[in-house]
């Protein structure tokens, strides 16, 4: 017997190439433009009320297919689709309608808030922009929202300017201007990274408590594993612009099929000085974007890696009906 | 009658002193540069005042001529001498701000009100528009600032107004340029972001988000501004671009004064002279102080 | 003799906004060969610790009391010469950002040529090359490289050159500041597994400064914990993951996710770090500790053998052990 979830979003094949930017004489000499390929053909589905996360290393691309999925970035082609509704181009104010049910939490809080916008004011704007409250009214869903978050006396923060807060208290002020306006999905980039370790749990906490009582469904973007596996449902595993490994939580964590994801478990620390590490077996560095390894990418780096690796791009197999694997030496 | 006008006029002199003490103070805690700022605006502020209130106590016409002997150096009659045609140069001195505090203030006014919106809607909109515009303001920039200055007021001819106007083509670059730069930073920031992606309009974003970040680094182009406008409306003056002579005015008094210096007469030429720096340098210090303070420093 | 012994170090910082006290009575020593890691968050103090121990405290900091002996010698007392002649020689510092620590318009080479000459001025050209050939290649870097510029290296490479300017001398004690917090994790392991083997084969001493409390508990023998400028616990590392005793690392080790643990239940520890310019009275951690008596709100206690060589500074100590699960 299954359970059909309806799917809040579906992204297909999605593509994001950046034009690399070239001199004169180079453009002159080159045949064709090169690009960063950021996100190259990635096709996922979130269901409504889970985690969904994107994990990976830096230039992975799980970063630009977040912004890509909540249209703050154009696809070079692909298709997305919110609530059934294909919003890939959408433009002007059927776009700004959208925005309303999709929010987004930036990785530095130093930097997402107007520096010279007040708390209240900041937290507040969402309201105005869609007419939705007013001075009064306004002040006082700002005061309610402050206390969801944790931050009271809500008087005491209303006026005061982000500079006057910690890292942690900017992004619960972050956290509290998206849900104001009671989304139905959240896009959150890295939202603890650049918080003391001490505080993650807080600012993770009111993420995963917003989940319950707003039916909020999250895509999380991260490259902290270690997060990713206390707060998600399924992940699926990010390399130079590709999804090579997806899953459940346990199926990823407990068993990994793909090379790239063993390497990734293996290298994460453990806070436990008794544990005997084990080496990871990975050589070299991660390849440009912008010249990518021809078939599968991985291949350069791969312990397991045969010469049709290097031919022909692996397809996604099934390994169970939850868990793909991009990886034809796998064996299923 | 004039009793009257004059104590009004106190009044609304005290009630600003009243709003300003509080932030004089705070400035002065914030070392040299709070200080060099605090001189800045002592010093425009007695100009200012004493130029407004001039009508009420100069103690001659200043354009009426033979109330003393020709070209006469000072004396306790005549503080500051008087002038080939015999007027009090005192008085002279007193009212002659008037002309240059107007022109520099109108040129900086229409400078501020067009370069500073160009410049945000240029940077923020980007691609081609922009680069046409850049292109056209940074020829005007590339000119000398007086050449440009006097070519417009040749044409325009003189009076306040149209000096104004002269003076303010020279700068709307300025304004534009260092207005662009801040912005084409900030835009890339992550609250500008943030601010589209809980979909405000660009209008917004460009008002709220982006122009009050940018306002700091506009405010000591403006200060310096006004400086470099004080000498360039004396400069037109100068070569007889200026205001009409029945109208006294420092840059029109330096030219006649020079003409008195081959003859030693040399009062003439310094009194007005030394306003006019005095008028400038009050500007400079202003931006220059502000412009140590409000440039982001790291914190320790 | 231990290879360092540090005793009362107290660093501060002045600025226009007051005296602020970065690092508050410090004592610690370490031995040779053996890794120390200094553990805390942001205004924790274990920057301007490590940067102390060489005496390169940012200005405006300045060591107001305290001693630092390295093999013996009171390297406070020492002219500004003598401890060039130490750092880089004797004592090696990794810096955190591998991006800005490398000279752009320099080679690679170059950059071993110039350190060595600095220490040594008649080493010649081609043995300090030699050096460097010998030490890039216990990095992992080929040799062909060294005529390559900095930005022709990925974070990691860099990181590699740093870590290899660091030991080419031969010191017998690296600091290493946040060496991985900028790169990724698969980076991260084999830059760590390369300390870890670059120590055992040249028998140096390590400390590791890190707000990651996982790869501190991972490589480190010995643990300092620091909050708000004090050491609160300093303990052998398997004795501080067993038996945790101040409410401060109590609180971290209930915090991070641990990977092999299944269904983890984290909590966090309530409030903000403390603001350094007005730190709060008595013990520094009791706005944010649970357990908090009357007498951690006025005096500030002292860091107490509890056996072990286990030391805590805490009036009232949380009994429950740390976790929750097992």
């Amino acid at each position: 017997m299954q359970k059909t979830l309806s799917e809040i979003i579906k992204a297909e094949n999605l593509k994001k190439y950046f034009p690399v930017q070239k001199s004169f004489l180079e453009q002159m000499l080159a045949r064709k433009a090169s690009y960063v390929k950021a996100v190259d053909n990635v096709t996922f589905s979130i269901k409504k009320g889970e985690i969904f996360t994107l994990a990976g290393e830096s230039g992975c691309g799980k970063t630009t297919t977040g912004r890509l999925v909540v249209r703050l970035l154009e696809p070079t082609s692909g298709k997305i689709c919110f609530d059934g509704e294909d919003i890939t181009k959408l433009r002007g104010e059927k776009l700004r309608m959208l925005r309303r049910k999709m929010q987004i939490i930036f990785q530095d809080p130093y930097a997402s808030l107007n520096p010279r916008m007040r708390i209240g004011d900041s937290i507040g704007h969402p309201l105005e922009i869609y007419g939705m409250a007013k001075g009064k009214e306004k002040m006082k869903m700002v005061s309610e929202v402050l206390e969801k978050v944790g931050l009271t006396p809500p008087e005491q923060f209303i006026g005061l300017y982000p500079l006057n807060l910690s890292g942690g208290q900017r992004q619960r002020v972050a956290l509290a201007r998206s849900i104001i306006l009671k989304p139905e999905f959240m896009i959150a980039d890295e939202p603890v990274s650049m918080i003391d370790v001490s505080l993650r749990t807080t600012i993770i906490d009111l993420m995963l408590g917003f989940r319950k009582e707003l039916g909020l469904t999250y895509l999380f973007v991260t490259h902290d594993l270690a997060v990713a596996k206390y707060i998600s449902d399924r992940i699926a595993i990010m390399y130079l612009g590709k999804i090579v490994e997806m899953g459940n939580k346990e199926e990823i964590f407990s068993n990994p099929m793909h090379p790239y994801t063993q390497a990734l478990l293996l290298a994460i620390p453990v806070p436990d000085p008794e544990r005997k590490r084990k080496d990871v077996e990975l050589k070299g560095e991660v390849p440009s974007a912008i010249n990518v390894p021809s078939g599968c990418r991985f291949h350069t780096r791969c312990p397991k890696a045969e010469k049709t690796c290097a031919e022909k791009e692996p397809e996604m197999i099934p390994v169970s009906p939850s868990h793909f694997v991009a990886c034809v030496q796998v064996e299923v | 009658m004039m009793e009257k006008k004059e104590m009004s006029e106190t009044k609304v002199k005290r009630s600003i002193l009243a709003r300003l003490l509080p932030q004089l103070r705070s400035l002065s805690k914030r070392g040299p540069s709070g200080w060099m700022v605090i001189v800045g605006i002592v010093i425009v502020a007695v100009l200012v005042i004493m130029t407004a209130i001039a009508p009420w106590i100069a103690p001659r016409d200043p354009n009426r001529a033979n109330v003393g002997p020709l070209r006469s150096p000072p004396s306790l009659q005549f503080p500051m001498g008087t002038t080939a045609l015999g007027q009090d140069m005192f008085s002279r001195v007193l009212l002659g701000g008037s002309v240059m505090l107007q022109v520099s203030a109108i040129s900086v006014f229409v400078c501020f009100l067009v370069g500073v919106p160009m410049g945000l809607f240029s940077s923020y909109v980007g691609g081609n528009l922009d680069k046409a515009i850049s292109l056209v303001i940074d020829a005007v920039y590339a000119f000398p600032g007086l050449v440009i200055a006097i070519a417009i007021a040749a044409v325009l001819g003189p009076g306040v107004i149209n000096m104004a106007l002269s003076i303010a083509v020279v700068y709307i670059p300025s304004y534009f340029r260092i207005v662009r730069s801040q912005v084409l930073s900030i835009k890339e920031l992550t609250y500008v972001e943030a601010a589209r992606s809980i979909g405000a309009k660009w209008y917004t974003i460009l008002l709220r988000y982006v122009l009050p970040n940018v306002v700091p680094s506009i405010v000591t182009v403006l200060t310096v501004n006004f400086a470099d406008a004080v000498l360039t409306a004396a400069g037109l003056t100068f070569i007889g671009l200026g205001v009409s002579v029945d109208i006294p005015d420092w840059g029109y008094d330096l030219t006649k004064g020079r003409e008195l210096l081959s003859s030693g007469g040399w009062w003439v030429i310094t009194f007005p002279g030394i306003m006019i720096i005095l008028l400038a340098l009050g500007f400079t210090f202003i931006g220059e102080g502000l412009s140590e303070l409000l440039n982001p420093k790291l914190e320790d | 003799m231990p290879l360092l012994e540090v005793k009362s170090l107290t660093v501060d910082y002045r600025s226009s906004r007051g005296t602020v006290r970065a690092v508050e009575d410090v004592s610690f020593s370490l031995e040779k060969g053996e890794t120390l890691g200094l553990a805390g968050e942001s205004g924790s103090g274990k920057s301007t610790l490590g940067l102390s121990i060489i005496r390169l405290t940012p200005v405006p900091g300045r060591i107001v009391k305290g001693q630092i002996k390295i093999d013996g010698t009171d390297v406070l007392k020492l002219s500004e010469d003598r401890m060039r002649v130490i750092r880089g020689q004797k004592v090696a510092y990794i810096f955190q950002d591998p991006m800005t620590s490398l000279n752009p318009v320099k080679k690679i080479g170059a950059h071993f040529v110039e350190l060595m000459q600095a220490h040594e001025p008649n080493t010649k050209k081609e043995d300090a090359l030699e050096r460097a050939k010998t030490v890039l290649n216990n990095l992992g870097i080929l040799t062909e490289r060294m005529n390559d510029y900095p930005h022709q290296f990925s974070g990691g490479m860099r990181q590699r050159i740093m870590i290899g300017l660091a030991i080419a001398l031969n010191p017998v004690l690296v600091i290493a500041d946040e060496p991985t917090t900028a790169l990724d994790v698969i980076v991260q392991a084999k830059i760590l597994d390369l300390l870890e083997s670059l120590r055992k084969t040249y028998g140096m001493a390590l400390i590791l400064i890190s707000h990651d409390l996982s790869i501190i508990l991972e490589r480190c023998d010995r643990i300092i914990v620091m909050y708000g400028s004090y050491i609160v616990e300093y303990a052998d590392s398997t004795e501080l993951y067993k038996n945790p005793i101040h409410p401060y690392t109590q609180g971290l080790l209930r915090s991070i996710p641990n990977i092999e643990l299944a269904d983890q239940k984290l909590s966090a520890i309530p409030g903000s770090p403390p603001n350094m310019l007005n730190p709060p009275k008595g013990c520094r951690f009791w706005p944010r500790c649970e357990n908090t008596k009357i007498i951690c709100k006025s005096k500030e206690p002292s860091l107490v053998n509890v056996g072990n060589n286990h030391f805590v500074r805490c009036f009232s100590p949380p009994e429950e052990g740390a976790k929750d699960i097992e």
